[in-house]
């Protein structure tokens, strides 16, 4: 696909694919730059204006040069805007978030934050927070293993047996989820409640005495104990464990289980040598889109959860919005960013795989 | 699959089939709940305790003004993102899937990144960012921040679905003399489109549900998600169900459909 072309044309612009390259970084760099406000006042204008030259210069080149030189520009092209919008809203907010993290409040009531290399918000974050911390990665670690117990059956039937109406079948896994999240754990607020639907089958059925003693009910009640908020978030993540996990497995071609039969293979010893590991790649994708927001997440410790089943989501929230304590809540934004960015790197060099998306 | 099946086996296999219905009907509990209680006729501020089938909520799905004004401005707020964001994310999908080129690498992981991000870093960095311009927070934040995770997502599903794309079409065009403006428009983009309508929906989807990031970056504004979370102490009309399973039905509606007309295309190629 590289060598399309042949070179009628004597080439007008050299390397255009260098000018690309420089004018994309070069931009996004300096517009992440300003957006953090790393240059102020004049600096930042002229910066602003380098970020446009780079634009002008792509532009340019790709009218001067010959159609060689606009192939080669035309993905650098493309990339621009979004690569701009991302560098200015994702990028230069997390260079923000850490300097605010080691600001101070001048005084309690105060809005305005001061740079002051404060490292006493991180200080406070571990010592203040560590029990939200703990749960939330507990929290999420659970309720991701309990996805895939619950997730990966369901992916193997629908691949496997799904035969024609396998869309349809996927199709209904993904219904639930285009209703609100939101109303979605209030639903399940609703139905664990203590006069709730599913209390009162258990004690009809009388299994309620059997779940006191396995840990699942707390003195005859499910709603704001763990095992609620783990089952909302298991709940709300579930779709995020099948898909990957289908995607992978309806990529196995039925042929290798037979050939697996064919040499004598029992069927488990098929599905454990043949279409596991080639559905590894699933997991292990469906584990970060569960596991992350997992982590993060304060809605089902809210609505499902007490007092004592509190996440850092919910602690972050409530220093932020409610406390005004931006330089804390941003040193525990950050902390919770760096813990999981070290979660997923060891994970993945244990079980990584190159494809992930 | 063939293979001698036990009776062990069998029984094994069918054990499967009914785990994998359970874990589905799992996921239609609180559907069900949601669309159940849309019907109810409750008594008081508090939609959660059955009392009688009604008809009435569906008949006034409007009836409550506030949550209404909520509802339009999430429909507002999606409508804008969304188009911003298909058009700058699938030019990123069309540039990383069509071209080989220095740098896609280093691209590939910054369209990634905000993705694996957990929601609470990605509303509370955007809002310490307009904290810091000095920036009131309120629709405009809003719309900005869903095009930012939207963009990704958009990204990364188009491009999932160009992948397979056959280039040589495009060669073939340009050879029959047509000029690479046409190339795209008659050639390129008929056949990507289908990828770019369901990444559309699905981050329209996204944006009318988001709660997190919008939490941080709404200040004052009311959206759907927000005026639930933010009346839920007070009040939690039977409105919010019925709008709830509208907005269900609309999108099994447009699934089924983008289905039907895939599967006709298939069989008319």
């Amino acid at each position: 696909m590289t060598a399309v072309s042949t070179q009628d044309a004597p080439e007008r612009v050299r390397r255009p694919e260098l000018v690309g390259l420089a004018a994309l970084a070069g931009a996004g760099v300096l517009l992440a730059a300003v957006g953090a406000r790393w240059f102020t006042g004049p600096l930042a204008v002229v910066a602003l204006a380098l970020v446009l030259a780079a634009i002008i210069w792509l532009v340019f080149t790709a009218v001067a040069g010959g159609p060689e030189a606009r192939r080669r520009i035309a993905p650098y092209g493309l990339l621009k805007p979004g690569t701009l919008w991302l560098a200015l809203f994702y990028l230069a907010p997390l260079v923000t978030l850490l300097r605010l993290s080691l600001s101070t409040l001048p005084s309690r009531f105060a809005v305005e934050a001061e740079f002051s290399w404060e490292f006493q918000n991180y200080v406070d974050a571990f010592t203040d927070f560590g029990p939200q911390f703990q749960r939330a990665f507990l929290y999420a670690a659970v309720a991701t293993v309990l996805t895939i117990a619950i997730g990966y059956p369901l992916a193997y039937v629908i691949a496997f047996r799904g035969g024609r109406y396998r869309s349809l079948l996927l199709g209904l896994v993904v219904v639930p989820f285009f209703t609100s999240y939101l109303i979605r754990t209030i639903a399940w607020r609703s139905l664990l409640n203590d006069n709730g639907e599913i209390v009162r089958f258990l004690d009809a059925v009388r299994l309620s005495g059997l779940f006191e003693s396995i840990g699942i009910m707390d003195n005859g009640r499910i709603l704001q104990t763990p095992v609620a908020v783990i089952g909302g978030l298991t709940y709300n993540f579930l779709p995020f464990m099948i898909l990957p996990i289908y995607v992978s497995l309806e990529k196995v071609d039925p042929r290798l289980v037979d050939a697996a039969q064919d040499l004598y293979s029992t069927s488990t010893a098929a599905f454990r040598r043949v279409v596991l590991p080639l559905s590894m790649p699933g997991v292990f994708a469906g584990t970060l889109l569960t596991f992350i927001p997992a982590a993060g997440d304060f809605v089902n410790a809210f609505y499902l959860g007490s007092p004592s089943t509190t996440m850092i989501g919910n602690s972050i929230q409530d220093q932020f919005l409610v406390q005004n304590n931006v330089p804390l809540a941003s040193a525990m934004s950050f902390v919770l960013m760096a813990i999981i960015t070290v979660l997923v790197l060891i994970y993945s060099k244990y079980f990584g795989t190159e494809d992930l998306s | 699959m063939s293979g001698p099946t036990s009776v062990r086996g069998s029984v094994a296999k069918w054990a499967l089939n009914i785990y994998a219905l359970l874990a589905l009907i799992y996921l239609f509990i609180p559907i069900a709940w949601i669309v159940g209680f849309s019907f109810n006729n409750p008594r008081g501020n508090y939609n959660v305790q059955w009392q009688e089938f009604t008809l009435a909520n569906w008949r006034e799905p409007f009836g409550d003004e506030a949550l209404t004004n909520a509802f339009v401005e999430s429909l507002r707020i999606a409508a804008i993102s969304t188009a911003v964001a298909t058009v700058i994310g699938s030019l990123m999908a069309i540039a990383l899937a069509r071209y080989r080129f220095r740098g896609s690498g280093t691209l590939n992981f910054l369209i990634v990144l905000p993705l694996t991000t957990p929601e609470i870093v990605l509303g509370s960095s955007l809002a310490t960012l307009f904290l810091d311009w000095d920036v009131t927070r309120g629709f405009t934040t809003v719309v900005i921040a869903h095009i930012m995770f939207q963009v990704s997502f958009v990204a990364l599903t188009v491009r999932a679905r160009v992948r397979g794309f056959d280039w040589t079409l495009e060669q073939a065009a340009q050879d029959l003399g047509a000029s690479p403006v046409r190339t795209f428009w008659k050639v390129t983009f008929p056949l990507i489109l289908p990828g770019i309508l369901a990444a559309a929906l699905l981050s329209f989807a996204l944006s009318l549900d988001d709660f997190i990031i919008t939490l941080f970056n709404a200040g004052s504004l009311n959206t759907f998600p927000l005026y639930i979370n933010g009346s839920f102490r007070v009040r939690f009309p039977p409105q919010v169900n019925v709008l709830a399973s509208a907005v269900l039905l609309i999108s099994v509606a447009l699934m089924i459909g983008g289905m039907m007309i895939g599967s006709r295309r298939k069989k008319s190629s």
